[in-house]
């Protein structure tokens, strides 16, 4: 993987983020948005809502995330930077790597901080919320690196950010079973130890097999 | 299928401990979703050349140059650089320069900004120096700080040809229509980096409409490859 080319394209994105604040914070507007809507629509009961608490927040997560996949790489293939930056030496990878690095940092962490604040809304319990967050911690990236995946495969179709929803939530699934069973493992007096561990091993997965996906699904649809 | 003129070599060419492999197009056909648009290219591109690409609308000139940068995958034929396909050429990427008719710049970063992370991503000079005194050559000094989205197209177009004046060896510069949008002044500017760009054994494949190279073509050097001329869907040249 080219690193220069990596940190090239990270720092551009975050930088183009940066000049763009209001549009890169609304992932995490309809993530609060979203997740607080929960409590009225299934009503006031604590119980209820510490029991869906740790659910609700990661699909909330997930939906976000899918919220800002479509122009991932839409903008760059439109001003032909996208052109430019897969002819770079060996940038296939480092590309498709920044992106979903630039993309965690811009909508999966404020996510990650703001979970904890979601759950103790919610009713989670203190001793949740650190398990909730680590969760999401490992998590998040999953869903930029899957979704650059799915940005990738829809690139330059109509109707893409509807088409990354159905390619990449199914592909989600697993993180989000085991990321919202950590927080409920540790309600029903269990370790969450068993959840975490595996979300680890889904994002090792991720890492090693989303970039290099990624990088040919651009490199067909530039072609 | 290169047509006339066809003059001589460029300017004498200072020694260079790395000279410039050739480019070879052999045998190429290139298809447009279910058109053939060409078929049967047949050329060779040598350092120091500069090979302008001619043809009508639709004919497949700025195809051509996305199967030479290594974009897209030729129907039939290779295209060959230093006698190896460009797609697996280990030097042909670190050579090339390509400047596509989009200009690869945000709205939202500076002109110094665009052309910095250009250079990065393309491993040239992307020092402060280096970057200020390429678009000073290009006419845009003091509009460093400038976004993108407040420049008008010509200005644009200055910013994406800076890349052009970092260039200090041979490289293989491919441009499509880069032309387009300039003044008089920014021509002038583009005319003298490909001539100090072939002088240094760097070639160029570029396209343009623009009439006035016509007038340049023989005394420059220029060869021209007709599109037209070469045969299409059916075999049939325009």
């Amino acid at each position: 993987m080219n690193g220069a080319v990596f940190l090239a394209v990270y720092q551009r994105d975050l930088r183009l983020a940066w000049r763009r604040r209001t549009e890169a914070l609304l992932p995490v507007a309809f993530f609060l948005v979203a997740a607080s809507l929960f409590p009225l629509g299934v009503g006031p009961d604590p119980q209820v809502l510490k029991q869906i608490a740790p659910g609700v927040v990661w699909v909330c997560a997930l939906l976000a995330a899918m919220l800002s996949m479509p122009p991932l790489y839409a903008a760059d293939h439109a001003d032909g930077s996208l052109e430019q930056l897969l002819l770079a030496p060996g940038a296939g990878v480092a590309v498709a790597a920044a992106k979903a690095a630039g993309h965690w940092t811009i909508s999966g962490a404020p996510l990650v901080v703001g979970a904890p604040l979601l759950g103790l809304l919610l009713g989670l319990p203190a001793e949740e919320l650190p398990v909730l967050f680590v969760s999401l911690l490992l998590g998040t990236p999953i869903l930029s690196l899957l979704g650059g995946v799915g940005a990738a495969l829809t690139l330059g179709l109509r109707s893409a950010g509807m088409l990354i929803v159905l390619i990449v939530l199914p592909l989600a699934i697993p993180a989000l079973i085991f990321g919202a069973g950590a927080a409920a493992a540790v309600d029903a007096g269990q370790s969450p130890s068993p959840h975490l561990s595996l979300l680890g091993a889904l994002l090792i997965a991720c890492l090693v097999g989303a970039p290099p996906a990624t990088a040919a699904a651009l490199r067909i649809a530039v072609e | 299928m290169t047509s006339a003129p066809q003059t001589g070599t460029p300017a004498a060419t200072p020694p260079s401990p790395a000279p410039l492999p050739s480019l070879r197009l052999v045998d190429v056909a290139c298809r447009r979703g279910d058109r053939i648009l060409f078929s049967g290219l047949n050329e060779t591109l040598d350092r120091g050349e500069l090979l302008w690409l001619r043809g009508g609308n639709g004919r497949g000139k700025t195809s051509l140059l996305r199967l030479v940068a290594g974009l897209s995958a030729p129907e039939h034929g290779q295209v060959l650089w230093d006698g190896v396909p460009t797609r697996r050429s280990e030097h042909f990427d670190r050579a090339l320069v390509y400047i596509a008719h989009a200009n690869a710049l945000k709205d939202d970063l500076t002109a110094t900004e665009s052309l910095a992370f250009l250079a990065r991503v393309h491993e040239r000079d992307a020092s402060a120096g280096a970057l200020r005194a390429a678009l000073a050559r290009l006419g845009l000094a003091g509009r460093e700080r400038t976004p993108v989205r407040s420049l008008s197209q010509g200005l644009r177009r200055r910013v994406a040809l800076a890349r052009l004046a970092l260039e200090t060896g041979p490289s293989l510069w491919v441009l499509d229509e880069p032309f387009d949008a300039l003044d008089v002044a920014g021509t002038a500017t583009l005319h003298a980096l490909l001539a100090a760009h072939r002088a240094r054994g760097g070639s160029v494949l570029l396209t343009s409409h623009h009439l006035h190279l016509d007038a340049q073509a023989a005394s420059a050097g220029f060869r021209v490859l007709d599109l037209d001329q070469l045969p299409r869907d059916g075999g049939a040249a325009a």
